[in-house]
């Protein structure tokens, strides 16, 4: 008897529902482009909290931490791109908020990988001689075997309970795709993870995501993937190229929330809705978020 | 402005596309609008082999001017997106223009916070790729408000990237291939050349005095006998960055008022 394939097709109130309280999180895209937004608002809606979040942050941390979401941080930077600074994430790091782990980026990347490799660490000379061995007593230093007999940082794997990840297109299987011009660093993210959901633009056939054309758009194969979500526009406000590009007027209102009234506003505007379609639709409706073009530098 | 005056927003993009006069095919990452102004002039006038990308994930053929464009009318000539920048920049075939918010007498440059780790007075970016690029590649600066507040007495309050400092390198022993570039300021051009990478001063732009500077930067500077006029930009060199590289303008906006390049 034909066994049936697994159908991995999830509501994001289901996806929050499986993660628990102090997960660490891995959060794809990188700062205003390709964030899984609209699973962020939903941790937002849940009870979920004490998260340690890993991430090339953006507002899906400045969210995070306005609302009191994470007990630990651990990145590289966060940043609005076109505004500089995110000022959730800026009031919150300023308080004390949450403990961080402040790396390189590239850092963060080599947790990643060490942790896709399952070995406990992989050595880099990135970091020596700064502030980031200071600060993060944790990091250990390792000396090379070989003749060289150097020192390196022995970077530690960054191991994820759960990756989020947003990408353009996936069939039912979490068979996916990313179109826009930069994967990131989403395939590490995923391996680095022991469960790994997406949310996607659209869920579609998977002879109409994958070609041989399109295969080197796939960032990982479906047997890492635990639960996908349709979610158009779930990058918003951050970019999802191809399809709209960074809502810089929406990042402004939300970076301009920072007093509790206007937290509280933005939250009941944007967050405390029934459903992500009420979303696309105070966030402007389908037809204006479609026209925003993507970002240009 | 005409051909023989310029802006002191021109004269800095003049001295930022010097960091890259000799440094070959090697990418050229510009932060912020004067220094991507000076790659792009850079490339155009005297190092066409410099890789620029479009600030996405694509290799420019061409720098674009600045400014609101369609964002795939610029030529490329090759996709760069981020895990292919680390593989290129831990290779070192890179050379950086960077503006941090605090600089030392080491060359440590400071982008992430002001005060203290746990609890910062004031929060910036983070990190970011400062500590890799700077033991992998040459990395060169801009600052925009040459003070004491950024060019600080004792170390960055976060050293975010390796410098001269002997007390952070095993015996003291610095290595050769460690490259702390050049700065521009909009008073002078420095660079960490002096004895034991000392901070020298290059030259003074016009109508700024050495007193001037000294005042204004919180370590001593080595100064030479006699302190050369920064060369002000070639009239070839105001044309491509008036006509091609940033016909709106924008190099207008970095300084308070627009201010020329000569202020006596």
């Amino acid at each position: 008897m034909k066994g049936k394939p697994m159908d991995k097709r999830l509501t994001s109130t289901d996806i929050v529902a499986r993660l628990r309280d102090g997960m660490t999180i891995g959060i794809g895209g990188w700062a205003t482009r390709r964030k899984p937004m609209a699973l962020i608002r939903e941790i937002l809606r849940s009870p979920l909290r004490d998260l340690t979040v890993v991430s090339y942050g953006g507002p899906d941390v400045g969210l995070l931490a306005a609302a009191g979401k994470i007990r630990k941080l651990i990145f590289g930077f966060v940043s609005l791109d076109v505004l500089p600074l995110d000022m959730h994430f800026r009031n919150a790091r300023q308080a004390g908020a949450f403990e961080v782990m402040e790396l390189d980026e590239g850092m963060v990347q080599l947790g990643l990988r060490a942790a896709a490799m399952r070995v406990p660490f992989l050595p880099t000379p990135v970091g020596l001689r700064t502030d980031i061995l200071k600060r993060n007593p944790e990091l250990q230093l390792v000396r090379s075997p070989y003749a060289d007999a150097e020192e390196f940082v022995a970077m530690p794997a960054l191991k994820l309970d759960a990756a989020l990840l947003h990408v353009t297109e996936s069939d039912a299987r979490g068979n996916c795709v990313i179109m826009s011009p930069d994967p990131f660093f989403d395939d590490l993210m995923a391996r680095a993870a022991n469960e790994v959901f997406i949310s996607c633009e659209r869920i579609v056939a998977t002879e109409k995501i994958c070609s041989h054309e399109r295969a080197r758009y796939q960032p990982f194969e479906r047997s890492i993937v635990t639960g996908v979500v349709e979610s158009p526009f779930g990058a918003h406000p951050t970019a999802g190229i191809p399809g709209y590009g960074i809502d810089v007027e929406h990042l402004k209102q939300y970076n301009a929330a920072t007093s509790p009234e206007a937290w509280a506003e933005y939250r009941r505007c944007f967050v405390d809705l029934d459903s992500h379609d009420d979303y696309i639709a105070v966030a402007g409706g389908r037809g204006k978020l479609a026209s925003i073009p993507p970002p240009v530098y | 402005m005409n051909a023989s005056t310029y802006s002191l927003a021109e004269l800095c993009i003049a001295q930022c596309a010097e960091v890259w006069r000799d440094e070959g095919e090697v990418l050229a990452t510009g932060f912020g609008v004067l220094p991507r102004l000076g790659a792009g002039l850079a490339k155009l006038t005297f190092n066409p082999d410099l890789l620029m990308t479009d600030g996405e994930a694509y290799l420019l053929s061409e720098p674009v001017a600045l400014g609101p464009r369609a964002a795939r009318d610029a030529a490329i000539e090759g996709w760069m997106p981020y895990s292919r920048t680390f593989d290129l920049l831990w290779g070192g075939r890179r050379h950086a223009l960077v503006g941090p918010v605090q600089v030392d007498r080491f060359g440590q440059m400071n982008i992430s916070l002001i005060g203290d780790y746990a609890k910062p007075k004031a929060a910036i970016l983070g990190v970011r790729g400062l500590a890799g690029n700077s033991i992998s590649h040459a990395n060169s600066m801009f600052v925009p408000n040459h003070s004491p507040r950024v060019f600080v007495e004792g170390e960055v309050d976060m050293v975010c990237s390796a410098g001269y400092n002997p007390a952070r390198w095993p015996g003291g022993r610095i290595p050769a291939d460690l490259r702390v570039g050049r700065v521009v300021t909009d008073l002078a051009v420095l660079d960490f050349g002096g004895a034991n990478h000392t901070p020298r001063l290059l030259s003074l732009h016009p109508g700024v005095t050495v007193d001037q500077v000294r005042a204004a930067t919180g370590f001593p500077l080595e100064v030479g006998a006699r302190t050369p006029e920064t060369a002000p930009p070639t009239p070839e060199q105001l044309v491509v960055i008036r006509e091609r590289l940033d016909p709106k303008g924008l190099r207008s906006t970095v300084f308070k008022g627009d201010p020329p390049g000569d202020r006596r």
